[in-house]
């Protein structure tokens, strides 16, 4: 009999973040009250971080097959055939909570974690990106967390030595309580080497690697699982701290070890310690795991099972191993000075079992702890439908030059150089697009192939209109992948919502789901890895729903790219797509006429995908290398990314009749692409795109150096690109 | 030509620069931290950039007292060629074989982008390839790079010539904009007092293909690879 030395008071279960109900089905499910470590164990796997209690029922709408696809959701990543013998493995995971209470060690420990959720499956990271969102500039807190977070990303990735390749910033009063620290992590690994969860065979030694066991982390999941009040910030000790250093020689170590031929299965220990990632690996391999806690390595003295159970100390592993290779496992860890224990052994009970001091502390049923897990079908109400804005009733700027000026110099379009300069992006010599583009690029190995590595999603449009913006998001990913020349492939989804338990936002998580679900169908970009972030609101204020897709494209021949830059002088400036000039939850109406109104811009995904396939023929066939999606700020914005990028203007002198000049420039009507080829080709593509009905027009010619807009509007590239520039060191500096 | 690779626990460039040396026609062995010897024959020795230790103490200090320092001290006092990047400067700087040392950079921050070099002088076994007082354009990844020294040893550095490289803008002039780091005298890598052994902080070894940014870092390794045959 297990002996119960802390009664389980009502108190005690909700401070465990456990409702009464679920308490309940706990102690009918084992039918006697649970010790304190069982309560422990059952709050880190019931939490909704770990058992995605309230979104399991809509995820499974996701479409998340294809050819290519090797490993979908439910493994510590999603793995893709990228040919010649190479998969892809890649996952985005987020890190809200602890980096809003504390920055640098929230976002390091993000990055970390899932660094180490692409190589647990065998791979080497080749390239990071992350997806940021932060409160209003003029917000007192928002300085310091752009500060801290990015700080934390680059003294992660840059000592770990992979090159953190791109990414999105942004900011909205949304985020003011509650930040978005979303990292994403690409691995390379051989298609017939790749490590699973799965335990399999009975008695075999289970082995803990890396790190020491601290206090540090307990109950890390469960804060993530909850809503912020103006009390969070005591919860920084339940921030995790992070180890580069040993994460390098952790991953040097499992790669040497997989070689050796002694790995069964492995499991990161992320959210949830040990108790995850034991749990996991039993359940999945219909096997019981029996643990001895004494053997466990501990930073300090005197740590009780509960906490060694719900410890989120970083740079931990662990392993099922053949039986008899312990001691050339352990040869490889010891050389790089990590520590190796074996703790404990695979049953045929399927009881997990805990064992500390010589007495039982936990014997649950190991199956149940995951399967059994509360599963919600919360209600949920549809957003409100925003009306159409037309063209005509959005009021014009004083001159669409001053505008653009102002859009290209604003918080969220100007160039976040200051922060990706603190990356570094160049390591692996393999970076072949450096951020600041539609999508990076890296090299596969020694090439010919390469990657396009993108993060995306508007969140404005996704209030507006969860399913057209779920659509858009992926649309978008696609789109950027599309940009450079590279075939999208798969994503990975960091599904950031405010509380399931109000059904507008359950609503917004319902709808966004479903427009992600049909962009990914009808685009062939299926979802193979994911994570769930939910209750990121404060004080009942919830974010904007900010689906963020990661996406990942192939390049057969990584040396035929597009990017965004103006290359050469008198190349025609050709728009592919239609040109409606939406104005509706554009960056024009809101930053410009300071209305944050309207229906988002459609997307109609079968004119996606011929415009894109298109596109990228273009790009493929050598005749296209300079090409720019079109997204927020439309064709004006876009213009002078091109124009400053280059270093070479621009001259766009004709603007569609009917149409207000300001609606031509800034409309974000989606499926479109700007590109600039030599004008002895253009005919030709225009010629091309007509006979296969693809919109096709041509704006203007590059050159000078400056841009000019219809109606001899001049803004030089000196003037564009000090506004571009600016506004983020200044900011930074206090000085914005 | 053959290069060991000196792998420290946090090194990670080792591989970059492994693959511009062979890219420029030399062998290249990595050889690991707690070896006592070099192997056999060994021409070139690298330290390569990275986080040796975590550089948790100041970098590159656990580093410059590992076992295979020795031997690469030993290396170094023959005459042999020894060439430290980034964290393999800094551990240069700690080990005793370089004067000096790398502070963090002036705006406290890691930084990571492109920049151009003035070669102080082509007449080394490193810089052979190009041309005195040529910018070229490579690349900077570091939060310690500030490079200090004291008056003496400054005056020393400049009045032997054994400045190595300076951060300058794009027509080889010394402004303060391209010295972002805030190093004394735009120093960006130093020779020894025989030159025989350079330490640099900024990454030839990632600027050695048009596919990814240029070759302008190519020279560096083709310097020492036909020095090395001249030689031999």
């Amino acid at each position: 009999m297990i002996r119960n030395d802390v009664a389980i008071t009502p108190e005690l279960v909700k401070e465990h973040g456990l409702k009464p109900d679920e308490y309940e089905r706990f102690v009918n499910l084992i039918g006697r009250e649970p010790t304190i470590t069982e309560l422990g164990i059952v709050s880190a796997m019931w939490n909704e971080h770990c058992s995605y209690k309230s979104s399991r029922i809509h995820l499974r709408g996701l479409p998340t097959k294809a050819p290519w696809v090797i490993q979908g959701p439910g493994e510590n990543a999603g793995v893709i055939d990228i040919g010649d013998g190479l998969a892809c493995i890649f996952k985005m995971e987020s890190h809200n909570h602890p980096s809003f209470i504390e920055p640098y060690q929230g976002a390091a420990t993000g990055v970390g974690g899932i660094l180490r959720d692409v190589f647990t499956m065998g791979a080497r990271p080749i390239a990071a990106l992350n997806f940021l969102r932060f409160g209003e500039p003029d917000h007192p807190k928002t300085p310091h967390l752009v500060s801290g977070v990015v700080a934390g990303i680059g003294g992660y990735g840059n000592s770990f030595g992979v090159p953190t390749v791109g990414g999105s910033v942004g900011f909205d009063k949304r985020y003011n309580g509650n930040i978005l620290v979303n990292a994403m992590a690409v691995g390379l690994a051989r298609t017939d080497e790749i490590w699973y969860a799965k335990a399999t065979g009975i008695g075999n030694p289970i082995v803990y690697l890396g790190s020491k066991t601290g206090r540090d982390g307990i109950h890390g999941a469960t804060m993530a699982s909850a809503e912020f009040d103006d009390a969070s910030e005591e919860k920084r000790p339940t921030v995790q701290v992070g180890d580069p250093f040993a994460e390098k020689l952790l991953l040097e170590a499992c790669l040497e070890l997989m070689q050796s031929g002694a790995v069964i299965a492995i499991q990161d220990m992320g959210a949830a310690g040990l108790t995850s990632s034991a749990v996991e690996m039993g359940a999945k391999g219909n096997l019981g795991i029996e643990l001895d806690l004494d053997r466990v390595p501990c930073r300090e003295e005197g740590m009780t099972a509960y906490e060694m159970m719900l410890s989120e100390s970083q740079e931990r592993m662990l392993m099922v191993l053949k039986p008899g290779m312990e001691q050339e496992a352990q040869a490889i860890f010891h050389k790089w000075g990590l520590d190796f224990a074996v703790i404990g052994k695979t049953t045929d009970t399927l009881r997990f079992v805990i064992k500390h001091e010589g007495e039982v502390k936990a014997d649950l049923p190991i199956k149940e702890l995951g399967d059994e897990a509360p599963l919600y079908d919360r209600p949920w109400v549809e957003s409100p439908r925003q009306p159409v804005i037309a063209p005509d009733s959005v009021q014009a700027p004083v001159s669409e030059a001053e505008a653009l000026l102002r859009l290209v110099g604003s918080p969220d379009q100007c160039s976040k150089r200051w922060v990706w300069e603190q990356y570094d992006h160049l390591i692996l010599g393999n970076t072949v697009q450096t951020p600041g583009g539609d999508a990076a690029i890296v090299r596969v190995e020694d090439g010919p192939k390469g990657l396009a590595l993108t993060t995306d999603v508007t969140p404005r449009y996704c209030e507006a209109d969860p399913f057209e913006g779920g659509k858009q998001a992926v649309a978008e990913a696609w789109r950027n992948i599309t940009a450079v020349g590279g075939l999208p492939l798969a994503i990975t989804d960091n599904l950031n919502f405010a509380s399931p338990e109000r059904p507008e936002s359950m609503g917004q998580f319902v709808g966004c789901l479903k427009g992600i679900g049909e962009a990914c169908r009808v685009l062939d970009f299926p979802v193979v890895s994911g994570n769930v972030s939910l209750y990121n609101e404060t004080n009942g204020q919830g974010i904007l729903p900010t689906p963020a897709i990661g996406g990942v494209g192939l390049l057969d021949d990584v040396t035929v790219n597009a990017s965004v830059a103006f290359k050469r002088e008198g190349d025609a400036i050709i728009l592919i797509g239609a040109t409606q000039g939406w104005l509706g939850q554009s960056i024009y109406l809101r930053d410009i006429c300071g209305r944050e109104e309207g229906a988002p811009p459609p997307v109609d995904l079968v004119q996606e995908r011929r415009n894109g396939e298109f596109v990228r023929q273009l790009i493929r066939s050598g005749q296209v290398d300079t090409v720019h999606d079109l997204s927020d700020g439309g064709i004006g914005l876009a213009l002078a990314e091109m124009a400053i990028a280059g270093g070479v203007g621009a001259s766009v002198t004709t603007a569609p009749e009917g149409l207000p000049l300001h609606a031509f420039l800034f409309g974000e009507d989606q499926a479109r692409y700007l590109i600039a080829v030599d004008e002895d080709l253009a005919a030709d593509i225009l010629y091309e795109a007509g006979a296969v009905g693809i919109p096709a027009v041509t704006l203007g010619v590059t050159g000078g150096d400056a841009l000019i807009l219809p109606g001899r509007q001049a803004i030089s590239l000196k003037q564009l690109k000090a506004a571009h520039e600016a506004w983020l060191p200044n900011y930074m500096a206090g000085k914005a | 030509m053959k290069s060991a690779v000196i792998v420290f626990p946090g090194s990670n460039r080792e591989g970059d620069v492994v693959r511009a040396l062979k890219s420029a026609g030399s062998q290249a062995e990595k050889v690991w931290h707690a070896e006592t010897e070099l192997p056999q024959g060994t021409d070139l020795v690298v330290l390569p950039g990275g986080f040796s230790y975590g550089d948790y103490l100041r970098c590159g200090a656990i580093a410059g007292r590992a076992t295979v320092m020795d031997a690469v001290r030993a290396h170094a006092a023959r005459g042999g060629l020894v060439l430290g990047i980034c964290n393999g400067f800094q551990i240069l700087c700690e080990s005793g074989l370089l004067p000096g040392i790398l502070m963090r950079n002036a705006n406290l921050k890691f930084i990571c982008h492109r920049q151009f070099l003035r070669v102080e002088r082509n007449d080394t076994a490193f810089t052979r390839a190009y041309a005195k007082g040529q910018a070229i354009d490579v690349c900077v990844a570091h939060g310690e790079g500030n490079y200090t020294a004291d008056d003496e040893t400054l005056k020393r550095l400049e009045g032997e010539g054994l400045v190595a490289f300076r951060y300058s803008d794009a027509q080889a002039h010394i402004t303060t904009d391209a010295n972002r780091n805030g190093s004394m005298n735009s120093i960006a890598g130093i020779y020894s007092d025989k030159l025989n052994v350079l330490g640099m902080m900024p990454h030839p070894e990632n600027l050695i293909e048009d596919l990814v940014g240029g070759t302008d870092g190519r020279g560096l390794f083709e310097s020492l690879v036909s020095s090395f045959s001249r030689a031999a």
